[in-house]
């Protein structure tokens, strides 16, 4: 499993993946996380609000800090 | 409501009197007042918001015409979030949904003037009238603002080469439980309540120390009739306050209850919302120089106009 989190660094992004790196601890699965700062990138994805989350090359959410048990959710789905 | 409960607590259960009672008990009725209005206001546009997002109004503006993408990016700038670090994916994916420039840019101007934050200030302490009038304005400035930068052919002005996309988005609404829209509303409205709380507190009680000891001739002289410039030198003065909306107007409030003509107080709030410095700097990175002066020139006057018309007016 990949997991992107798309932001070019405001504070909001930076609380996200945090939650997602507590988030996978929590689910016991192997994942990949990377944080994307590349605008270009993050526009391929058609993300114009940040931070952007990303599994798996899927866009689940924008423009917001989910919390620990919203990402649980999202990488048990 | 809170004018009886402040007074109740102050003169009665604390059994205070004279100058300090008095100056203690405006500090916490308009305290209270504010942060109540804060938190309705707040939850309410973030209810309405859960709806809408800024993809939906990308999607929404994509092929529209001239004068309906105009007023429609003000309109949406009311009720979207804007948050100044997300201005560039912002800005690169409305030129990449082929959205004029002159359209993205009414959208970026109204965004954050009429943030939720400076209306629920606004309608706590001058009430809906002015309020009103600061919208009306601020919308009128980000149609003919953005307007104005869509005639001069800027787009040159952008310093990465954005790929048009091709075919049209969809645009559809956010889908969502009304239990999950009113959890989201809430975690929200908690969130910017905690980060600005304590300016309101500081502005009030800054306010109130001014009430109680700046003479009203002092103020007068330099913001009222007195001083032809006042309106440009509120305006630069705005520029770099805009973090600290919630904090400056309890003060501007104050000053006009002292004599600072109530244009000038309006293009003062329009100034620390709309031109924002670290905007200006984060906008840098994509845009050039020459397109961010114009686009603070053309915003700045507007602004300005704005202020000297209503000195005149009222």
């Amino acid at each position: 499993m990949k997991i992107e989190v798309l932001g070019t660094g405001c504070a909001k992004c930076i609380s996200l993946e945090k939650v997602v790196k507590e988030a996978v601890a929590k689910s016991g699965k192997f994942a990949q996380i990377e944080k994307v700062d590349d605008i270009m990138k993050i526009m391929e994805y058609q993300v114009i609000s940040t931070p952007g989350l990303v599994i798996d090359g899927k866009v689940v959410s924008t423009g917001k800090v989910l919390s620990v048990d919203e990402v649980l959710a999202l990488i048990r789905e | 409501m809170w004018y009886e409960l402040s007074k109740e607590f102050t003169y009665v259960t604390l059994g205070l009197e004279g100058k300090f009672a008095d100056a203690l008990h405006f500090f916490i009725y308009d305290t209270a007042k504010i942060w109540f209005l804060l938190i309705t206001i707040i939850f309410a546009v973030s209810f309405l918001r859960s709806w809408v997002n800024t993809e939906y109004v990308r999607a929404h503006l994509q092929g529209k015409s001239s004068l309906y993408g105009h007023v429609g990016a003000s309109l949406f700038g009311i009720i979207t979030p804007f948050c100044s670090c997300s201005a560039i994916p912002l800005f690169l994916g409305f030129i990449q949904a082929r959205i004029p420039l002159g359209v993205t840019f009414s959208y970026l101007i109204s965004a954050p003037m009429n943030n939720e934050i400076a209306i629920a200030m606004l309608f706590g302490i001058f009430g809906w009238k002015v309020t009103s009038i600061y919208i009306i304005l601020g919308l009128s400035v980000a149609i003919l603002g953005g307007w104005l930068i869509g005639k001069m052919n800027l787009e040159k002005e952008i310093l990465l080469d954005v790929k048009p996309m091709e075919g049209e988005l969809s645009a559809s609404l956010v889908k969502l439980t009304f239990k999950e829209r009113t959890k989201e509303a809430w975690s929200y409205t908690a969130d910017i309540f905690k980060k600005i709380y304590i300016y309101v507190m500081i502005g009030v009680g800054v306010g109130a120390w001014i009430h109680g000891y700046i003479p009203t001739d002092f103020i007068a002289s330099y913001t009222g009739e007195g001083n032809p410039f006042a309106v440009i030198i509120a305006v630069l003065m705005g520029i770099p306050m805009y973090s600290n909306a919630a904090g400056v107007m309890p003060l501007v409030e104050v000053l006009t209850s002292k004599g600072m003509l109530l244009g000038t107080a309006l293009s003062f709030m329009m100034a620390v919302t709309a031109l924002s410095l670290p905007e200006a700097l984060i906008l840098k990175k994509i845009i050039s120089l020459k397109l961010i002066g114009i686009f603070f020139a053309i915003v700045g006057s507007g602004i300005i106009a704005i202020g000297y018309l209503f000195n005149i007016i009222l």
